[in-house]
């Protein structure tokens, strides 16, 4: 499958992939590599491996990571409980040191967290691993063997090798420089805010029954609001919100009503000193510019 | 002007790829060798006679962070299309290796200026003299190494690489003095330490069996950080890079502090926490260039002590001043000042960049007036003694 046709059939998902971000997810699939994907909040990393999942029909695991998340939530556990009472009920009849500890340290008495999970699927799964740069660097450490030869050491069983090899995407905001031990092991794309030809058709798929005149000037003014002096830039998912709420309150032009469209602002702006930043005047100005 | 050029043709892809590894390498790309199988592995899933597939196919494999990203095209252009690119006139650089901004292997950068002197078919406006210049001011660049930096008082350097540069020693110092651990345990939902009260007295319930298991750790105990900068005339020449240093201590913690004086008292900690770190500090400096007149250092450490220090300095909190101790109002009131703040059980640090100059004797009379309750007094003129200061902060 050439990365073209990779890309269409994105589109007809419902996700417009630019030529990049279409190519290196392509080559993560050929080559079986982990896809590293880095950019803004809401360009639509996360979808990406949302609509992987859905195109391959394949398993969504998800691992959303967290300032300390250790290797007990992230990889496996054993199941405490349920060894004990193995122990207990199994007391009577005199097993060696040995039986035990092969009895309760065996696969069923394992809890599979998203990692060992992705690994030993039937099928080969999406595994998103997603702000990667919220977890500890001793995280990072751990993903090291998972993301380069598929395999988890669990100590009392050996080696887990993978039975398929999940096709891994790892998000990242930049909160944190990853090491370049990690980076080594992706391929890498860093997705940008759409252009606006994009974006048009982003927006026209994900909402078709929007009117192409009101949807050219939704986009034009998402475009100029990003080129403001913002905290938070408004994303894809932002501007879909926004153009939803739009439609639904029956607003045929933008330029009709300034201050429903002012109202309307609190989709796309999310902090308190954005919204300070764009007055009225300034709504105006941006929403005069459009045809 | 110079132009960079191919010369010799490869026999064979694999070959040709070799080189454009090295010219990657060369122009601050990392490339090694699993990103070369990686790019050659790439190659052969794509229709690699067309161009436009080749380079998204190599940005995929070969760059891995967001900086490089951008500059991978034009260095796929220079050298699969052998046009090189005209060498930008480099006057600030941070790479590491200020290298011509495209790099040929084989090719070292005297002879080259020497070849666009010859070879002038392309390039004829431009004199040999002036290629000379140019790459005169870059081989300084060239020798200009991070340790040179930092070396520099910080008045002369007010360039984007040193301000990031101060904001990364401030994020060093500020985690520095926030890892602090209490010796004491607490329960917690993970810990390294079992909670042997919790799991004996929640077993009574299962006749005796442990089947719950209770964690205790350490909990963090992390030091408040609140900064005042002193922004009076004696002290602009170093307010951007000081002020990119409270942003560095701004963005580390929620809780940290920052406040800039003059002869009134601002609170920044929010205006700092711009993302953009430039636009921050710019917004800033101009904030500062605002106020006018002397510094009043004593009553605006007065104002702190009334209307902040209630909510923000406990006995967790080590207050920062940056500031050359030269104050109009009278020594007094600084003492005085300082010794309210000093009840309230706050470590002080007074960064002084006067200190840094040979022969300094604190002998201003509002920094003698202040000595006996400052716990840690330092220099503050370069970036080396800025971030000399660790060890003995993680002391304090």
């Amino acid at each position: 499958m050439s990365w073209k046709l990779l890309q269409s059939e994105l589109a007809d998902a419902g996700y417009i992939a630019s030529n990049e971000l279409a190519m290196a997810l392509h080559l993560s699939l050929q080559l079986e590599r982990p896809l590293l994907l880095e950019g803004a909040a809401g360009v639509g990393k996360t979808e990406v491996a949302k609509m992987l999942a859905q195109l391959k029909s394949a398993r969504l695991i998800r691992l959303q990571c967290y300032e300390g998340l250790d290797a007990n939530t992230a990889i496996y556990e054993w199941n405490y409980q349920r060894q004990l009472l193995s122990v207990r009920t199994t007391a009577e009849r005199e097993l060696s040191v040995e039986q035990v500890e092969d009895q309760i340290f065996s696969e069923r008495y394992l809890l599979r967290r998203p990692l060992l999970e992705a690994i030993s699927q039937p099928l080969p799964p999406v595994l998103l691993i997603d702000e990667i740069d919220r977890a500890d660097e001793e995280f990072e450490a751990y993903l090291l063997e998972i993301l380069s030869d598929f395999q988890i050491s669990i100590p009392e069983l050996g080696t887990i090798d993978a039975t398929t090899k999940p096709m891994v995407i790892l998000t990242s905001n930049g909160s944190r420089d990853l090491s370049d031990a990690l980076r080594r092991r992706c391929l890498y794309s860093f997705v940008e805010y759409p252009d606006a030809k994009t974006e048009l058709a982003i927006l026209q798929k994900r909402l078709p029954t929007i009117e192409p005149q009101l949807a050219a000037q939704i986009v034009g003014f998402v475009q100029a609001l990003r080129k403001e002096d913002l905290e938070k830039n408004p994303g894809v998912a932002e501007m879909l919100d926004w153009s939803a709420a739009i439609s639904g309150l029956g607003v045929a032009n933008l330029s009709d009503d300034p201050v429903e469209l002012q109202a309307t602002l609190v989709c796309l702006l999310k902090t308190q000193a954005d919204i300070a930043n764009i007055p009225t005047e300034v709504t105006q100005r941006l929403a005069g510019k459009l045809v | 002007m110079p132009v960079t050029r191919f010369v010799q043709p490869a026999s064979g892809i694999a070959e040709r790829l070799s080189g454009f590894m090295a010219h990657l390498r060369g122009n601050g790309i990392t490339v090694g060798v699993t990103e070369h199988a990686q790019t050659l592995q790439a190659l052969s899933c794509i229709d690699i006679t067309r161009s436009d597939e080749v380079r998204l196919a190599c940005k995929a494999a070969c760059v891995g962070r967001a900086d490089s990203y951008n500059k991978f095209d034009e260095l796929f252009t220079a050298y699969w299309f052998n046009s090189g690119r005209e060498k930008m006139s480099v006057i600030e650089s941070n790479h590491r290796q200020s290298s011509p901004s495209i790099f040929q292997p084989g090719v070292d950068s005297s002879q080259k200026s020497e070849g666009a002197g010859k070879t002038t078919e392309a390039d004829e406006s431009s004199s040999g003299e002036d290629d000379e210049s140019a790459h005169s001011g870059e081989g300084k660049l060239i020798a200009a190494t991070t340790t040179n930096i930092e070396k520099i008082d910080l008045r002369e350097l007010m360039t984007p690489e040193s301000v990031q540069r101060a904001e990364q020693i401030a994020h060093k110092l500020a985690a520095a003095m926030c890892d602090r651990r209490s010796r004491r345990r607490r329960r917690a939902k993970r810990g390294n330490a079992l909670d042997m009260r919790r799991v004996i007295r929640a077993s009574i319930s299962h006749g005796g069996e442990p089947l719950e298991l209770f964690k205790r750790h350490k909990p963090d105990r992390p030091v408040n950080i609140v900064a005042l900068l002193d922004v009076s005339g004696s002290m602009t020449v170093y307010a951007r890079v000081f002020l990119s240093f409270l942003k560095g201590l701004v963005s580390h913690e929620h809780n940290t502090d920052a406040y800039m004086f003059h002869t009134t008292l601002v609170r920044v900690s929010d205006a700092l926490r711009d993302h953009d770190t430039l636009r921050a500090v710019n917004r800033l400096s101009l904030m500062a260039q605002g106020f006018g007149g002397g510094t009043k250092i004593g009553s605006s450490l007065q104002r702190f002590n009334q209307q902040y220090a209630s909510q923000s300095v406990n006995g967790r909190t080590v207050v920062i001043i940056l500031s050359d101790g030269y104050d109009t109002d009278s020594p007094e009131i600084i003492g005085q000042a300082l010794k309210r703040l000093k009840k309230r059980g706050c470590k002080i640090i007074w960064l002084n960049p006067l200190k840094g100059w040979k022969d300094y004797a604190p002998v201003a009379g509002g920094m003698a007036a202040a000595l006996p309750f400052i716990d840690f007094f330092a220099a503050a003129n370069t970036l080396e003694s800025l971030s000399a200061l660790e060890p003995h902060l993680q002391r304090l």
